[in-house]
């Protein structure tokens, strides 16, 4: 399927992340998003609201990041593409609505512009501290898909992936963007619409009673929405395929394996990431986001240097993309993670690198990008 | 605020039906006959509950009070003639489902019953009717009934359904939910779906309490009452519920107790098919906790003292007068039905009105 001309804003821009990341929303037939103002986020929802009324949505600010968080669910189920937008604490106050997506499998896309922690921290300010709460940070087990852009032009297309992995998956999926890469102005190169691949939600039409949890040939049930006469049940609650509360062991069971099953199994079809200058690194960085572009003027500071660097950039940061990392462990003396916090990403590294290398960690308190200079040093110290 | 009689019904084309597996015992159907015709029995269905049984039939005039009162849809009126087989229930409750999860003598199953006349009457297209609820034993109801339904978060039922009512303006929607999932944790949606006059029926079933989580103190329990988080008396100002809904901008108040049936179905009636924001609150008998804590008897026991307290509010009274101190009056009735544009109305107005062509309209769900 491709996108509607009428919501692709084709040309050549000079656009920030954030407004670039509302137009992948529209480009990717997003009709229903709810929202409350954060920094750094805002502009996100300021550009939907006046876009909205003018290609065809809904928007509309709710009281709160939880009622946000849930809104955009009933637009869900009301037939929509929905998102939301929010920053480090109102992601917090998300969590809860983050696991009833998860465990009713609505398809959503949620946007974190993330900024410097904790709690109010340094709030017109950049960080990359969201990245483990996106993952864990709801109570109990489920899985989640994130992307990392690091550019506006990657905000664009990262938000439209997003909305793509949602439908397909049926799961909410992430887009953790940042104040710098939110704020910041660059050309951004938005195609024709016919240009533009989008996946559509799969409604089940068959003339049996519908089965809202019944597991398809992909693993992934059938969506079904309001009004179709289905008369399904939904619930957060523990559930069979027939969606109905079943509180009992062998049904927790039963649907853990196939939600959790949804992404584990699918881990190398999600995975994407960039390779650069790695076949004759001595040193690989691994990075994402803001700090992957700051990384790069250290790879280039360290090859001044004599360290021949290489960067293995992560656009998929969860499911982490665990084969790919411990290969790199396995073919390299050290891993050099370089990320804005105080290790988040990095013990994810660290972890699957499983004894194969050495890693390092380049963090920060957050606030601003790194110093490539740190990163250089870092680097070097790698190299020892 | 006279009810209008229902038509009379010739004995000779009806019949009573008990299923005595499903009945919990509660005594609400013999206690409400206005003639006599039930009586409690002293058999015992396979749950050990005592059933009623028919005494005299011939005395019944098939009020359909029996049918609206009963929480576990088990008696019902029948005829051949009028096509009818089951309880009303029959068609929109999951009855494989049942027996629902409701102890004897809570009140909920009569609210549910009250709101199923209530979408019948009011001629619901099915399939736009969607039920949405929080946490709590009311939050079970969505699971019951038998429309798209949502079992959502705690307190948050009202947002998730101001999503449906914004996504698709053509739905009914309806929220059913406790007393401190609405007002506590969910309290600030409220004010502001109310405020915005978000296009939903929101129906608060009141308890008093927590019921679901042992009986813990809610917004709504009456100073002085026995709550587990209380044990020695709630000591702060319970929410009157129709006041707030009312300063916050709701279109329909009302206020009944399980025991008002017909009154119930009306007001869930006409707040269904009022638009904008309309609440039902319906105050219920929770005789395993809020009950038994405060020694109120069972649940039959607090419905005949709803009975004997309840005041009809008059033309003078409005919502500031109905705080409901423990086991005082009770003040019930249709307190606001006003008019006001829906919020998605008052959206796509401005919209037309301040982009004119280049207004792309109401999006109409994928």
């Amino acid at each position: 399927m491709k996108a509607d001309p009428k919501r692709v804003l084709t040309g050549s821009h000079f656009l920030n992340g954030n407004h670039s990341a509302t137009e992948g929303a529209l480009a990717a037939g997003c009709t229903f998003a709810a929202g409350y103002p954060i920094t750094p986020s805002t502009e996100i929802v300021e550009r939907i609201a006046s876009r909205f009324p003018q290609v065809g949505g809904v928007f509309i600010q709710m009281e709160d990041e939880i009622a946000s968080s849930i809104c955009l669910q009933g637009g869900v189920w009301a037939g929509h593409k929905s998102m939301t937008v929010t920053s480090g604490p109102g992601l917090s106050l998300m969590m809860e609505h983050i696991g009833l997506a998860a465990i009713t499998e609505t398809p959503c896309v949620l946007i974190d512009v993330q900024r410097t922690g904790p709690s109010t921290g340094l709030p017109t300010k950049t960080g990359q501290a969201d990245m483990m709460q996106a993952r864990w940070g709801s109570h109990g087990d489920y899985e989640i898909i994130a992307l990392a852009p690091s550019s506006p032009q990657d905000c664009f297309d990262f938000t439209i992936d997003c909305f793509n992995l949602a439908e397909e998956y049926r799961t909410p999926v992430f887009l953790m963007s940042d104040e710098s890469t939110g704020h910041m102005l660059e050309k951004v190169v938005i195609p024709e619409a016919d240009k533009i691949d989008i996946v559509e939600r799969k409604y089940y039409t068959g003339s049996e009673p519908y089965l809202p949890y019944k597991e398809e040939a992909n693993g992934i049930p059938l969506m079904s929405k309001a009004g179709m006469g289905h008369y399904y049940h939904i619930t957060g609650l523990t559930h069979d395929e027939r969606g109905y509360p079943v509180l009992t062991q062998p049904v927790q069971k039963q649907m853990m394996k196939r939600l959790m099953g949804k992404v584990n199994d699918n881990v190398d079809k999600l995975t994407r990431v960039e390779r650069i200058n790695l076949d004759d690194a001595d040193v690989a960085i691994v990075s994402y986001g803001i700090s992957y572009r700051i990384a790069l003027k250290a790879m280039e500071m360290a090859r001044e240097k004599g360290v021949k660097a290489g960067i293995l950039r992560l656009i998929t940061c969860w499911p982490f993309p665990e084969k790919v990392v411990e290969e790199l462990a396995k073919n390299f003396k050290s891993l050099v993670m370089v990320e804005q916090n105080f290790g988040q990403m990095y013990y994810e590294m660290d972890r699957v690198s499983n004894k194969h290398c050495n890693t390092f960690l380049c963090g920060s308190a957050g606030g601003d990008v790194h110093d490539p200079e740190e990163i250089c040093n870092t680097i070097l110290e790698a190299a020892k | 605020m006279a009810e209008k009689k229902s038509k009379k019904k010739d004995p000779k084309e009806w019949g009573l039906e008990i299923d005595a597996e499903k009945c919990k015992g509660c005594g609400f159907c013999v206690e409400f006959c206005p003639k006599a015709v039930l009586e409690m029995s002293g058999d015992f269905n396979a749950k050990g509950y005592h059933p009623p049984k028919i005494v005299d039939i011939d005395a019944c005039t098939y009020c359909d009070m029996c049918e609206m009162v009963c929480p576990e849809f088990a008696i019902w009126e029948t005829s051949e003639k009028h096509d009818k087989k089951a309880h009303i229930a029959d068609e929109f409750i999951r009855m494989d489902r049942m027996p629902h999860i409701w102890c004897p003598g809570c009140g909920i199953g009569t609210v549910v019953n009250c709101l199923v006349k209530a979408m019948q009457d009011a001629g619901l297209d099915r399939n736009n009717t969607q039920i949405v609820s929080g946490i709590g034993c009311t939050g079970r109801v969505a699971g019951y009934v038998d429309v798209d339904s949502y079992h959502t978060t705690h307190g948050r039922a009202i947002p998730f359904a101001t999503g449906l009512a914004l996504g698709n303006p053509d739905l009914n929607v309806i929220v059913v939910s406790g007393d401190g999932d609405l007002t506590a944790i969910g309290g600030n949606h409220f004010f502001h779906a109310a405020r915005r006059n978000v296009n939903l029926t929101v129906i608060c079933v009141n308890n008093f309490n927590y019921g679901m989580t042992g009986g813990q103190v809610a917004p709504t329990t009456p100073e002085g009452a026995i709550a587990v988080t209380t044990p020695y008396g709630a000591y702060d100002k319970p929410f009157n519920i129709p006041f707030i809904a009312d300063s916050c901008g709701a279109v329909y108040v009302a206020r009944w107790t399980t025991y008002h049936v017909r009154h119930l179905q009306n007001s869930i009636k006409a707040a269904i098919q009022k638009d904008g924001f309309s609440l039902v609150e319906a105050i219920s008998p929770c005789p395993t906790l809020y009950g038994r804590r405060n020694r109120l008897g069972d649940g039959l026991d607090s419905m005949k003292f709803y009975k004997e307290i309840s005041k009809r509010a008059k033309k003078e009274h409005t919502t500031a007068d109905a705080d409901i101190a423990f086991q005082e009056e009770i003040l019930v009735g249709k307190f606001v039905d006003r008019e006001r544009a829906p919020l998605h109305e008052a959206m796509d107005a401005s919209f037309k009105a301040k982009l004119g062509d280049k207004y792309a309209g109401w999006p109409v769900p994928g």
